[in-house]
């Protein structure tokens, strides 16, 4: 085990949520493809994203997704902007706060109909 | 201080597999480790195997994984690490014994870059010129000692050791920004193959590893970019 530092954690958790993201791609090819049965079937399926454990499961993908994006773009400044090497922890920590900022209110929409929080005009899924 | 060991062994005439040797010691706080380990050495366990040379962190000889951090045992002080330390051998080399790694390939890996000058011009009557700017521009490589630290800390390394690592690309940006070379084309072609900078994933493991201070990572992205737009190491 290397205790290493942020951007070791980074890197990691760029490649988990990047593998994350691709199984959630294969997912979504099955489900858009039930299309291929009819609406009845289709509609039957996607209702399974309106369960709370699949909720949960959305959060992870927003959650995976959010991070994944942001980080990439500290990734692409380390890259291409002189001194973009020289702040990587900082930039780190904004990454980390942006994530977390824009998650709090999607898994607020995600979970709300779960627990019977108002989320405006939204429907709570399917 | 009493400071109690926890010390990677192996010997590969006797063991099956790497294990676990405790050791305590009486220490002072401004004792170094590498002092820790003479002591088990010369007073309790003669068959501790580590490299050790100058001590004083310039040969790069004691190089090893200090509580999970690649360090110099010389240069890490007992009263930043505490009363209790584990040392393991560094990852990504093959291990020889108990603290001692194979670092044959690493140094196969430098020589590849050429780390020599390279000059195509007639030899000139006097010294080789330069301004105290272009000698600031590589300054940060000719501090590296060749210990290896930041190679053995680095994910891509452990991944495939077929990868150059950070100390060769270090040691390559070393003459590639020198502007009395003229092999740095040469150097960048060896460097965009595909065990080049390439697989540097960013991870600053190097960096936190160094025991010079060198910002690795930051070196290694200067020669990609170097890469990216057509040799010209002038455009930072």
């Amino acid at each position: 085990m290397y205790r290493g530092q942020s951007g070791m954690w980074s890197w990691l958790l760029h490649r988990i949520t990047g593998l994350g993201v691709l199984l959630f791609l294969l997912i979504h090819v099955v489900d858009i493809g039930l299309l291929n049965f009819g609406s009845k079937v289709y509609n039957e399926g996607i209702s399974l994203f309106g369960t709370a454990a699949v909720r949960v499961l959305s959060m992870a993908l927003i959650g995976g997704l959010l991070y994944h994006s942001f980080n990439g773009v500290r990734i692409i400044l380390i890259d291409f902007w002189p001194k973009g090497a020289r702040y990587q922890g900082v930039m780190f920590a904004i990454v980390m706060a942006l994530t977390i900022v824009s998650f709090l209110p999607m898994a607020y929409f995600v979970m709300g109909p779960v627990f019977g929080w108002p989320t405006g005009n939204l429907r709570g899924g399917a | 201080m009493n400071v109690l060991m926890r010390i990677r062994r192996f010997d590969p005439d006797k063991d099956n597999k790497p294990y676990w040797d405790e050791f305590r010691v009486e220490m002072d706080p401004i004792d170094r480790l590498l002092d820790a380990l003479n002591t088990v050495k010369w007073t309790m366990d003669g068959t501790l195997t580590y490299r050790r040379s100058c001590a004083h962190g310039v040969c790069g000889s004691d190089a090893m994984r200090i509580n999970g951090r690649n360090r110099l045992a010389c240069k890490v002080l007992i009263r930043d690490i505490g009363n209790k330390v584990t040392i393991e051998p560094m990852l990504g080399y093959p291990v020889l014994r108990d603290l001692v790694v194979d670092m044959d390939a690493f140094f196969d890996k430098y020589k590849s870059i050429k780390p020599y000058l390279i000059t195509t011009d007639s030899e000139p009557g006097t010294e080789r010129l330069q301004s105290p700017e272009e000698r600031a521009r590589y300054d940060e490589g000719t501090k590296c000692i060749l210990c290896g630290a930041c190679t053995g800390s680095c994910p891509s390394v452990w991944g495939n050791p077929d990868w150059v690592g950070p100390a060769t690309i270090v040691n390559a940006h070393r003459f590639i920004f020198d502007s009395r070379d003229q092999g740095g084309a040469d150097r960048l072609a060896i460097l965009g193959q595909r065990n080049g900078v390439w697989r540097c994933r960013t991870i600053f493991n190097c960096a936190d590893a160094c025991p010079r201070g060198i910002p690795v990572t930051e070196l290694i992205e200067q020669v990609k970019r170097a890469i990216v737009y057509g040799g010209d190491t002038k455009v930072e």
